[in-house]
Order: structure tokens, then sequence, then C-alpha cells
């Protein structure tokens, strides 16, 4: 039955699409045909850029060379990241979607499962130069473990370390912190009251309290630190293990006790309202992936980025870990009813050109290794020590169907600490440990 | 109410403090709406720096304002229009024929006025799509989709409204009519109608409200192409970077025609209401 | 519906409205006997409210009953593509659910809790708010046309509207609240949150209250004006106050309006989405969580429909008793609509 269908799928027939998407996982390999493609497409991208709109002038320009190479006209929907996963909802359920639609990465495994997404094999993955093309981190995201993924690297990201270099220098502080005591240490020296009038109006650190991603990132990257995963190896998660305990009593306490953070961030959704703070002047330092359109702006370029401190300087394997492997892929929808131009779209914007232009323009990282050596925007310092955090101290987020939940339990538990924290209640490991058990009997 | 001299001292005082309640959050709106970016990064500011309409010129290029305010329009008037249509029709019959049934009915049409949106949510939009994969009508991410949900939403009160206004225009007028001859839909065209008026405002202005303001189906029904305004404006408050002014001032943007048109029709909706359902 | 039985007139005018009532039946009767009792009469109401019914059937009933149905089912992103062949899992939905004692169970009521608290706390202030207004209003003051547009604007401005700009007001840092009432005033010293914690709640109230109080404004001064102004002269000439005439006159003769518009409005904040989604986003804090924003998040954010069928059915079963007790009052038993 399953055959049947896929193979109803692909030929399209109209008349057949009553009955439901593909619902199963791997089969056998898609056969693929780019040679000779046309008509219409339809791509969701997610929003990357400043604004929508600025999303739509540049990603139509790549649109105009595909569209002008093969002839196949795209259809661009440019979907705010507050309305992506409903979106997706709706294509998947009523097996109506884009042909093509990015998703962020951590999303992956999730998507996978619903099996509405084209499996990258045999000629697909062949059209798209095989894995071997791509930062093998990022490609990592692409699906559970052990099976096909269902998605392929778009924009690579990864957390660093910004920093304020005007109030460094202020403070006659030379080089970033390395180590997590020096950190707390550097960001409670920059914590100040400038104009002397009583109230701290410059503090070290910014962070977005009320994004439940930014959070569950942070329990994720400072657990591992601690030498905890948030799953166990059988894929049972494990929430309150005493690393991520550890982990997130750490990041929590950048408020509650080392009081490096403003108590107004545990209010803020965005991680650009942090960036923003560093860009004002408000705060010295903030972890963010991609903080460049904010900075541009406001014609900021007062600042630098940094590795994510770590606990030891020497750390190494898990411990040694800076960064989720953030970023966006992006998929082929299994119902798509033009599956040739669609895979040929993902080859191009997967291209080194595209890649190469795409990533300049929303400050992101390419996904192909080429990419790095022929471009000279891509040689910066900045680049380089991202590029170097995603292939040595970056893992990806835990590859499980619950992952999206995961993000949702724990990072709305972190927030409501930080809430805590904020409005001055003293947060001990026990209500942390507690916190993430209660996270955790939130998930099925 | 007889109006004593400590009535009328109470009665300046609870003005003035009704009109700063209402006031202050508009005069917040709109007076950030008119700030330069500077003055809306730092602290709030009752007085900005200076005046500047650049957030109400920016903002139909940071957001494609006027599509959604097309999408808006398109979608909210028909939905209105055929509400307004279908209730006139129902509350007609309730009002005048003691037909079998219609307890059943004004109950069904009572009942459903109480349950919450989200319970109809998603088998709404799984009924569509099925109906999409069988018949082949777009209804998730067309017009046609939202347009029969919001009708459908606001049906339930303009019908138990129009009922009650019907039911207090006296029946002579009609049955004169009838006796000439005319038919039952001519009275209720060409005698009814006229003498409903008020109560007609006083429901469309509900339909409109409702619909303009909605955001959870909105949300789930609309795509780029048919977003609307409440959708598109949430869109922008969640993106990477939002400019408090030019927020503000697309909020002022879709604020007015439903100011508009309240303020027109208001005088009638106080008339419509008393007859209709406040009796 | 509820026309005639509002206004407790005098006796005696209740009598000639009786007999004349009776009076214009009899004369509809023949009218449409006269018009001819065949079956394009008889089937003229039913074609008269087809075109309700068919909607009503297509938009609440069909998907309510729908949605009974999902709570049975293990519908999640696992099943939703092809959501027809969703695995029965019969009560484990309940069970997971709806159990006080379970993790989610103990959240739902407690939203359950939350959100009765919230539509009576709202429901009053808006209320005596409404009627605060109403009675200021009712007689003729100088600007009276204009204080009433200006207090209908928070009605009819959009929801989200209105939510987006208390949101920014009430920002903890920079907001205009906290502007007001540390820097300005100098009340308190430190910023106190209110989008976080136990104020959270409050902000939603304040900002319902703001939403909603012009409409009970609005129908509580529709039902005042409808009130003769002779009534309040005799019980001024036998020396009745101010606020003994509110409570003596006012009060009893906008009964019915007063229970209609308390209803009814009280169901809106009942069921409120708008407000807390735009104030907190997808995820309102624990101490504003309300019932509509908690099955939205099992749903959409959890992608686990089939608990939130469950929790919505459970809502359903306790609105219908409420709904009971409404339609007795908007609709005394045994009389027809149009009686």
């Amino acid at each position: 039955m399953a055959t049947i269908r896929r193979t109803a799928s692909v030929l399209s027939v109209a008349a057949l699409s009553t009955a439901a998407l593909a619902g199963c996982g791997s089969g056998e390999a898609e056969e693929v045909d780019t040679g000779d493609i046309s008509g219409t497409i339809t791509y969701w991208a997610s929003n990357q850029g400043a604004s929508i709109t600025e999303d739509e002038e540049v990603l139509t320009e790549t649109i105009d060379r595909f569209t002008e190479e093969t002839g196949v006209d795209v259809e661009l929907e440019v979907i705010p990241w507050s309305d992506l996963q409903n979106r997706i909802l709706t294509a998947v359920s009523s097996g109506n979607g884009p042909d093509v639609l990015n998703i962020g990465n951590t999303w992956a495994t999730s998507m996978q499962a619903t099996g509405a997404f084209m499996p990258w094999e045999g000629d697909a993955l062949e059209t798209i130069g095989g894995e071997d093309r791509f930062l093998q981190s990022s490609w990592a995201t692409g699906g559970a473990e052990g099976e096909t993924p269902t998605s392929v690297p778009l924009y690579a990201l990864s957390y660093s370390m910004y920093y304020n270099t005007e109030i460094f220098e202020e403070a006659g502080i030379e080089e970033p912190p390395e180590t997590w005591d020096e950190f707390v240490e550097v960001a409670q020296e920059l914590t100040q009251d400038t104009d002397g009038d009583g109230s701290i109006d410059q503090h070290g650190f910014t962070m977005a309290g009320s994004s439940y991603t930014n959070n569950a990132h942070q329990a994720f990257i400072r657990g591992l630190q601690h030498g905890d995963t948030l799953y166990t190896e059988d894929g049972e998660p494990q929430f309150a293990a005493d690393g991520i305990v550890a982990g997130v009593k750490e990041w929590v306490d950048l408020m509650a006790e080392d009081e490096v953070v403003a108590p107004g961030d545990a209010e803020l959704t965005n991680g650009s309202e942090s960036v923003q703070q560093v860009a004002s002047g408000d705060a010295a330092m903030v972890f963010d992936q991609a903080p460049g359109n904010v900075f541009n702006n406001r014609d900021f370029e007062n600042y630098e980025a940094a590795p994510i401190p770590m606990l030891d300087a020497d750390a190494e394997g898990i411990e040694a870990t800076q960064s989720h492997v953030a970023g966006i892929n992006i998929s082929v929808f299994e119902n798509s009813d033009n599956k040739d131009a669609a895979v040929a779209f993902v080859d191009h914007m997967t291209s080194n050109e595209e890649q190469s232009y795409l990533n300049q323009e929303f400050t992101a990282l390419p996904v192909v290794n080429e990419v790095y050596d022929e471009e000279e925007a891509f040689q910066t310092e900045e680049i380089q020590l991202k590029q170097d955090i995603l292939e040595n101290h970056a893992r990806p987020m835990p590859l499980q169907t619950s992952e999206a939940q995961m993000e949702t339990t724990v990072g709305t538990a972190i927030r409501d600490l930080l809430a805590d924290a904020a409005q001055g209640t003293e947060i001990s490991e026990d209500d942390v440990r507690s916190a993430l058990e209660d996270a955790q009997t939130q998930m099925d | 109410m007889i109006e004593t001299r400590g009535f009328k001292i109470l009665r300046a005082f609870g003005l003035v403090f009704l009109s700063a309640v209402v006031l202050v959050p508009l005069f917040v709106v709109v007076i950030t709406s008119l700030k330069p970016l500077e003055d809306v990064q730092g602290i709030f500011t009752w007085i900005p720096s200076e005046i500047t309409f650049q957030p109400y010129l920016d903002i139909w290029k940071t957001v494609p304002l006027a599509d959604y305010f097309l999408n808006s329009l398109i979608v909210v008037c028909i939905a209105t229009a055929f509400s307004v249509v279908i209730a006139v029709l129902a509350a007609y019959a309730l009002s005048r024929f003691p037909f079998k049934g219609a307890r059943t009915f004004s109950l069904m049409v009572l009942s459903t006025q109480m349950f919450p949106g989200i319970l109809f949510l998603l088998p709404l939009f799984l009924i569509f799509t099925q109906l999409q994969r069988t018949v082949g009508i777009q209804l998730n991410g067309s017009h046609l989709g939202l347009i029969i949900t919001y009708m459908t939403f606001s049906l339930p009160f303009a019908i138990w409204m129009l009922a009650g206004f019907f039911a207090s225009i006296p029946k002579d007028l009609e049955e004169a009519a009838l006796i000439d001859g005319t038919t039952r839909m001519g009275a209720l065209w060409r005698v009814v109608l006229p003498v409903a008026r008020p109560g007609i405002v006083a429901v469309s202005v509900y339909c409109f409200i409702t619909a303009w303001g909605e955001v959870l189906f909105a949300s789930v029904m609309t795509n780029a192409d048919t977003r609307t305004l409440a959708v598109g404006l949430r869109a922008y408050a969640s993106q990477t970077d939002v400019f408090w002014n030019q927020l503000m001032a697309a909020s002022v943007v879709v604020s007015l025609p439903v100011l508009i048109g309240f303020m027109i029709v208001q005088r009638h909706l106080v008339t419509g209401l008393s007859t209709g359902a406040v009796k | 519906m509820a026309a005639p039985q509002g206004v407790r007139a005098p006796r005696e005018e209740r009598r000639r409205r009786r007999r004349e009532k009776k009076a214009q039946a009899a004369v509809a009767n023949q009218v449409v006997q006269t018009a001819g009792g065949g079956w394009r009469t008889r089937i003229f109401p039913y074609a008269l409210i087809a075109p309700a019914s068919v909607m009503e059937l297509l938009i609440h009933i069909i998907p309510m009953i729908l949605g009974v149905c999902i709570a049975f089912l293990g519908l999640t992103q696992l099943t939703i593509g092809n959501w027809t062949e969703a695995p029965f899992v019969g009560m484990e939905n309940f069970i997971e659910g709806l159990d006080p004692a379970g993790a989610i169970g103990s959240q739902f009521y407690a939203a359950l809790l939350r959100t009765v608290a919230y539509t009576l706390i709202s429901l009053a202030l808006a209320w005596a708010l409404g009627m605060f207004g109403a009675v200021l209003l009712t007689s003729k003051v100088r600007g009276r046309g204009f204080l009433r547009t200006l207090f209908l604007t928070p009605y009819a401005l959009p929801q989200y509207v209105g939510a987006i700009a208390w949101a920014f007001m009430f920002n903890q840092s920079d907001g205009a609240v906290n502007r007001f009432l540390v820097d300005d005033l100098g009340i308190l010293d430190d910023r106190p949150f209110w989008l976080l914690g136990d104020n959270a709640f409050w902000v939603l109230v304040i900002v319902t209250v703001w939403q909603f109080w012009p409409f009970a404004f609005l129908m509580l001064l529709a039902a005042l004006q409808n009130i003769p102004t002779d009534v309040y002269e005799a019980a001024a000439m036998d020396g009745a106050s101010t606020w003994k005439q509110f409570t003596t006159i006012t009060l009893p003769m906008i009964r019915q309006a007063n229970l209609v518009m308390l209803l009814i409005l009280g169901l809106w904040i009942f069921n409120q989405f708008n407000i807390p989604y735009v104030l907190f986003g997808s995820g309102s804090p624990d101490e504003a969580m309300l019932v509509s924003p908690l099955i939205y998040e099992q749903s959409f954010n959890y992608w686990n429909f089939g608990l939130g069928g469950a929790m919505s059915t459970l809502l359903l079963v306790l609105l219908l008793v409420v709904s009971a007790v409404y339609i007795r009052l908007v609709m005394p038993k045994g009389k027809q609509l149009n009686d």
C-alpha cells in the first residue's frame, strides 16, 4: 500500500490525492530526474533577516537566478517564526503544502517522524552533490541517527559570545574571558553604576530570559559542559541529571546570585532584544548566534566575537561544548507534485555561489566546505571562529522526536526560574532540580 | 435620575476618571508612533524629543501592510454582509412564525455562542482539510475559509439581537402590506428592514469588530497571500528586530477604519441595542 | 427574544400590554391563514432559517462533535498527516489530561479555577465601571456624545492592538507604567515586574477590564435610557436620595438587561484567548495560564491534539451546564421566541 501511495504522489495523480500522505519512514530511493524540469514550485522560507520584506528581496535575487537557469518559477513565501510551526502543521495534516520549505534544524527529527518529508538518498542526494560536500556537523542534524535524513543544511549558525569592545576598553580588560569563572568575574566587574546616580545602568551580561528556545539551548550546552546529556543513550529524557541541574543553576545564577544580568532581561522574549542592549551599551556581553543584522541596523561596529566560556579552558570531549549545531535546514515535501524541480531548487540553494551570497546577506555560515576557502568574506576572524566552534565545539541538539517538546518544557521551566530570580527569590539547587523534574513529567 | 449637587460633583470627577482610564493607553500608542527610533529604545518618555511621521511611512515597507489591509477588508466585509443577511432571515422567522423546531433552532444558536474558539479550531481545520481533499475546494489558506468561519462566529449574537429587535416592531405595518398583496419577503424587505435599520447597524458593527480583531483562526488559516492585519501585525511584533514606534504606527493605522466606522454609527448602536438586546 | 419581559412597568401598564399583544397575535394568525395555509407558507420559516442552520451545523455543531471524537484518538505529530486513521486510544487522553494528581491534569484544573476567578473579577470590575459610566451619562450633560464615543473606543479597537499597547506599557525596565510609578511619582523604589509572576494575572484582569467595560457601558446605557424619567421624579418627590433611587428604581428596572449582559460578557471573558496570547506570547506564565491558552499550548505547541481534545471535551460539558442556565434566563421555559 505504501508503495502505491508513494508512486501515486510521485506521478502526481491528482485524483488519488485523497489518499493520505506516505506516512512511512524510508523506503526505496526516490527516482528523481532533474535533467528536464519545468512548472512552478512553492517555497516557504523562514525569516532570517531583519524583516520579512528584506528577506523577500534577498531571496528573490536567488530565485531569479534559479528561474533563469531552469525555467522553473518559484512562488516564495517568507513565514515569520511565530507562524512557521503552525504552518508546517497545516501542511502536514492537509497534505497540501509547499514543495520546498525551511525548518529550524532542531526540529528536523520531530518533523521526520511525521513522514511528510522526502528522505534524501539515491538520485536526490546525488543531485545535491552527496553528503561529503556539507559541513559534517550540520549534516548530522538532518534527522534521527541511523535514519535517512529528511532535511539538508541550508544555513549554519553557532553560539558565540559577543562583547562591546568600548566597555571592555574602558574597564581595561584586554582579553575576553575563557573560563566560566573568569566570565562571571569579568561580568561582575562590568556591572556598574557608570553615572553615579545610585542605580546600576550597565550590566556585565544580557540574556533573553523569556525565550524558551534560548534557555533550552543553554540547558543543553551547560549540561554537556558538566558532562550530562538531556536524554539517556536509550532516548529516555533525564532533564534533572546532576550535570544538567548544575549547568542550569549556573545560567540562572547569572541573574540570581551573581547579579550580572538586569532583572528586566527576564521579560525579553527575543534574542535580538538582548543584542540591542549590547549595541546601546547597557550590557557588555551576550551569547548569540547571528547578531550581525541587529548591529548593522544600528550602525554599531564596536563589537567582537569570542568562544562561549567553558568550565575549564582545556576541556575536551563533550565538556568542551560551546554551542549546539544551530542552523536552518531545507526539506522537500513528500506530497510535492514537482519533486524534480524541488530537488533542483534545493541543489541551487546549497550551491557554492548561492551559499556564499545567502550567508553573507543573512550573516550566517555556509554549510558547504568549499565556500570557506573560495570566498574572502568567509575568512574573517569572526567567521573562522564560528567555523571552528561548529567543527570542534558543537553538538546537535538531541536527535529525538520529542525534541521540540523538550525545548518548550525545559525552556519554559528555566524561564520561570529566571522570572523568580528577577523578582528577588533565591534559587537553590533543589529548586532547579524540581523545576526540571516537573518539566520531564510534562513529556509523554 | 434626579440630579442633586453631590451627584453633579461625583459626575464631574467620575467622567474625568473614566476619560483618563481610556485615554492614557491611547495616548501612549499615538505618542510612541510619532517618536524617532532613538526615543523608543530606552525608558518610556511622555514627550518625544521630536515629532516625526517617519514610522507611518516606514511601516508600509517593513511589512506588506497594504496587502494585509486589503485581505482584512475583503474577508471582514464579505463575512459581515453575509452574516447580517443570514441573521436577518433567521431572526425574522423566529420573531414572526410559530413554526415547529423554532425552539430547537434557537437552542442551537444560543448554545454555540458559549464555546471558546479554541474548541473549534482544530476540528474545523481538519474538516476543511478533508473537504479540500475530497471536493477540491481550497478552504485553508483561502479567503473563503476565513469568511465562512467569521460569518458563522457572529451569527448567534446577530440572530439573537435581531430577533429581539424584530419582535419589538409592531406587526400591523407588515400586515397592512400583506393585505395589499405584498409577499412575505417583500414585506420584510420594504416594511421591516427600514424600521430595523438601527438594529442592523448595531449587528453589522458587532460582526465587523469581532472579525477585524480575530487572531486565533486567522493565524492558522491564512497564508502569505491571504494574511490579515491581525496576523500580519503579530508577525511583525515577533520579528527578529522590532521597532516599537513602527509597531505603534501600524496599530494606529489598523485601528482607524474600525474607529471611524464606529464613530459614524455609534448613535444607532445605542438605539439598536436598547430595542434589540437589552429589553 | 427577551423582548417584553424586561422592564417592570406598573401593573396596570403590564395588563394593558398583555391585552394588546393577545389582540395582535390574533390578527397575525388570521393574516397567516388568509395568506393561504398551503405548503409554501408552512415551509417558509424553514427556508428562512436554512442558511443559518447549515452554517451552524458546518462550522459549529459538526466540529464540536468531531472535537469530542478526537479526544479518544492518539492524534499527535506522527498521526496528524493521516488523521482519519489515527489510533483509537480510549480514555487514555482523559486519564492523562484530566487526572488531578497528574502533571498535566493538575495544571488543567488550576487553569480552570484561575479562569473562573479571572472571569468573576474582570466581570465585576467591568460591570462596575460600565454602570458608573452609564449612570453618569444617562442624563444630558455637556459633551455627552463625545464622551460616549470616547468611552467606547477601547471596545472598538481591535483586541490585539489594545493588548500590544498594554504589553508595551507594562514592560518592566522601560514601560510607561513603571516610568510613572517609579520615576515620576516615586511611590515604588524597585521596578516591579508586571508580565511575570503573580502580577501577570492582574495585568490580564486590567487589560480585559479596559477592553470590555465599554461593552457593559453600552448595554447598560441603552437599558437606562429606557427607564421613564417620571419614575425618578415621583421618587424624588418622596425624598429618596440619589443612592436610594439607584438601588430601588434603576437596578430593579434593568435587571433583565443586566443579567443578559453579564452572561454574554462573562462568556466572552471566560473564553478569552486573544488577550493572553498577545500579552504573553505562545506560553503564558504559570500564574496567568487560562484554559483556552492551555488547550492551545497542548494542541499546537506540543502537537498533542488528543490531549487538547480531552480538555476541550470537559470544558464543553461544563459550558453546556452554564448554557442551560443562560438559556433559561434569556428564553423562559415553554415560551416561543415570538411569544
